[in-house]
């Protein structure tokens, strides 16, 4: 019997780093179902799980898999799904649910090219918005992308973490080539894996109140049988988690929605710069697309141009202070990433003309060249 | 009725005996439990509750048999029925 | 000077309300709607089984019925529309020692819920489904529903529905199930030792309940829930281990009522341990 933490270095995918980095976080449920380039995790997860405890489920669609998840949640586990594009869709209406119930619970994205079924073996990074806006309503969500299987390992984790710790689906936004690569993968001893548990109640059961934000706007969440009858809605509620058909209640329901992510953002976000301490030209980029602005800043560099790069690690919620900083002493800013505009709008927004923000994207189907950066700096700068 | 045996052992059965308990204010006056009593016991009364809906009422509260059939037919958790203490005494003896 | 309305000392307390969130009455169900009965009942049940609350926990998908996980004093989850039981599958697989129960209506587990019955069905997975079945989609005005009779008004067949209904006995028991019965809400004696047996079975255990929709189906249909009852009373039949395949809802000939399936099979959660643990002490 494997432990569930494989300390030691790995040659792996990113997918089977995603599904170690879960086992890491303390992982113990997942609810599958098949999907190119995703399938693995859920391979992976399927043998690993049994073995440390934990259990794996391959449900009849992605609309169970998500529901599966939150149930599973509920009883206390850490639980997970991972999928594709068309499943991703498929759990929209679900990860309302989990958005709106506060439970806590990560999905891996292994993007791959749309619309519909698109290219379903290719590379993409097309539903960046999707993660953003795809379920109805409005609400906030977290979403980190992983730029090669280190970093899925690490960032599963990190997910795990922040789902925990402020009580929302998080999303791993990572993509065909990061999923399916093989590379150096370095897991650490357990007990150097800072790991968090969402907050528990204390007091009297009875006075207990299910949606009462604890300090950092996050309430404490019981589990099925511990005995504080707690009612889960994924209508609109009050802080007893009833029902409450109000526009009162509505606001005070999306002021804690809300404001649990808006008022930790600085907990919440991370990004990684590289070369960025003199650069004049930013490249903000993401996912499988931070390798080519990478190469492209060292090229730039090479011509003669003060080229850096920001990564965002957190692609939700947006790094909007940042790149307003970035916008007011820049020449320029280019967003490259693998789709013809997503978060590119973003940084354009925050620049608020403080700074020309350009596109070096694509339709999708394979990894963006760095000739294609150098040819936009040199027509722009 | 007139036609059958009278059971040779009704003297040692003991029919048990309830009281119908009514919760006015959470009746929507659907009139099951009127209707379906098997000892048509209820009837719906003249006065109304505070929802608007004339609730039942005991018409013949003693030939209640504790049956609890209006307990479970009852959406609304408006009515039920306990044993009757004074029988169930007797009954111990 | 006004005098203050007599009231008893101390408010009366009927026997389920240990079950029931009381501030939350009275519950949404209109008057002569049979949801609180069947919801009566399976509180009912569970008070029998003996087994303390926090054990049991309860599922519910969107639409009248659903609302029953709002009104039951258990940990408690109205979810999204006809994902009740992938929700509750979750909860099972993840916690096998907890009871749990999903309770939701036709509209919820058939149509749009469809898919996940059968394969919840087919797995075995442990747990108890109660379907209240008006044979309609109430909360939204009465559309028509994948149980509605063939011919029967609703607001979206208004010239009487073209299509034939499920017969969810048979589809449970095609499924797999381990227990099936079906019961109305005039036979609430049998009902609740129906449910509470299926509490007790190990397995997926189905329950449909016939009830009467007397706003958005009945109206339509010309009838009044009186009436509704009378049918359930003289036009149906009790014939446990009845074939389901002959459990068509057809007043005009009769209804099977009863105990269709009760088998013993493996569960979902146990069977994962059999197969996926075979190192593991249980």
């Amino acid at each position: 019997m494997k432990p569930a933490v494989l300390t030691g270095e790995h040659y792996i995918t990113g997918d089977v780093a995603c599904a170690e980095g879960a086992l890491a976080a303390g992982c113990r449920f997942f609810g599958a179902y098949p999907i190119t380039p995703a399938t693995e995790i859920a391979e992976h997860m399927a043998e690993r799980l049994p073995d440390v405890g934990g259990t794996f489920i391959q449900m009849e669609d992605e609309i169970a898999a998500m529901a599966s998840i939150l149930g599973a949640a509920w009883t206390g586990v850490k639980s997970m799904t991972a999928t594709s594009g068309p499943g991703f869709s498929l759990m929209m209406e679900n990860l309302g649910l989990g958005v709106c119930t506060e439970t806590p619970c990560v999905i891996v994205n292994v993007q791959r090219t749309g619309p519909s079924t698109g290219l379903p073996t290719l590379t993409g990074q097309g539903d960046m918005m999707q993660a953003r806006w795809g379920s109805h309503g409005d609400y906030e969500i977290i979403a980190l992308a992983p730029s090669s299987p280190q970093d899925c390992f690490y960032h599963t984790i990190q997910a795990f973490n922040l789902s925990e710790k402020y009580r929302v689906p998080v999303l791993v936004m990572a993509d065909e080539i990061v999923g399916h690569m093989s590379e150096k993968v370095v897991i650490p001893k357990a007990s150097t894996i800072s790991l968090v548990d969402r907050p528990k109640p204390s007091g009297r059961k009875d006075r207990f109140k299910l949606y009462q934000p604890g300090p950092n706007g996050v309430a404490p969440m019981p589990a099925i049988g511990e005995g504080y009858n707690v009612h889960v809605t994924g209508l609109t509620h009050d802080e007893r988690g009833y029902p409450a058909m109000s526009v009162e209640a509505q606001e005070q329901m999306m002021t804690n929605l809300k404001g649990k992510i808006r008022n930790n953002l600085e907990d919440i976000i991370e990004t990684e710069s590289y070369r960025l301490e003199d650069a004049e030209i930013v490249i903000v980029s993401y996912g499988i697309s931070v390798r080519t602005g990478l190469t492209a800043v060292d090229e730039a560099r090479k011509l003669g141009y003060k080229a850096g790069l920001l990564r965002l690690v957190t692609v939700w919620p947006f790094p909007e202070e940042q790149i307003r900083e970035l916008a007011a002493r820049v020449k320029g800013l280019i967003t490259i990433e693998i789709n013809l505009g997503q978060v590119h709008y973003e940084v354009e927004r925050c620049a608020g003309g403080q700074a020309p923000a350009h596109l070096v994207g694509s339709a999708g189907g394979k990894i963006i060249h760095p000739d294609k950066v150098i040819a936009l700096i040199k027509e722009k700068f | 009725m007139a036609f059958w045996r009278e059971p040779l052992d009704t003297q040692e059965i003991q029919i048990s005996k309830g009281t119908v308990h009514i919760i006015q204010d959470r009746c929507k006056g659907c009139g099951y439990c009127i209707e379906f009593c098997p000892k048509d016991i209820l009837a719906f009364s003249d006065s109304f509750n505070k929802k608007g809906y004339h609730p039942p009422l005991a018409a013949r509260p003693d030939d209640c048999v504790n049956c609890h059939y209006c307990e479970i037919i009852c959406p609304e958790f408006a009515i039920y029925s306990t044993e009757d203490p004074d029988i169930a005494a007797t009954e111990t003896t | 000077m006004t005098k203050n309305p007599q009231k008893p000392l101390k408010p009366a307390a009927h026997p389920l309300d240990d079950l029931i969130r009381t501030e939350r009455i009275p519950h949404i169900w209109c008057p002569g709607c049979g949801i609180g009965t069947v919801f009566s009942s399976t509180l009912k049940a569970i008070k029998g089984t003996g087994i303390p609350y926090d054990r049991f926990t309860m599922v519910s998908g969107i639409g009248c019925s659903a609302r029953g996980a709002g009104y039951v004093k258990l940990d408690s989850f109205h979810t999204t529309h006809g994902r009740a039981i992938p929700f509750a599958s979750g909860i099972k697989m993840a916690n096998p020692d907890l009871n749990v129960i999903v309770f939701s209506g036709d509209g919820d587990l058939f149509a749009i819920g469809g898919n996940h019955f059968i394969h919840a069905a087919r797995r075995n997975m442990d747990l108890t489904v109660v379907c209240v079945n008006n044979l309609t989609y109430g909360m939204t005005g009465g559309q028509v529903a994948a149980t509605t009779p063939n011919r029967a008004k609703t607001t979206t067949t208004p010239f009487g529905n073209p299509d034939a209904p499920f017969n969810l006995p048979l589809m449970a028991s095609a499924s797999g199930a381990s227990y099936v019965a079906r019961w109305t809400i005039l036979h609430t004696r049998d009902l609740t030792d129906s449910i509470n047996e299926a509490m007790a079975k190990k397995g997926f255990s189905f329950i449909e309940v016939l009830s009467p929709c007397p706003i958005n189906y009945g109206r339509r249909n010309k009838e009044k829930p009186l009436d509704t009852l009378k049918l359930y009373q003289e036009r149906t039949i009790i014939k446990n281990g009845a074939d389901p395949a002959r459990a068509d809802i057809d007043f005009d000939r009769g209804v099977i009522l009863g105990k269709f399936v009760d088998i013993d099979r493996q569960t979902c959660d146990s069977m994962y341990n059999s197969v996926c643990r075979p190192c593991s002490d249980d």
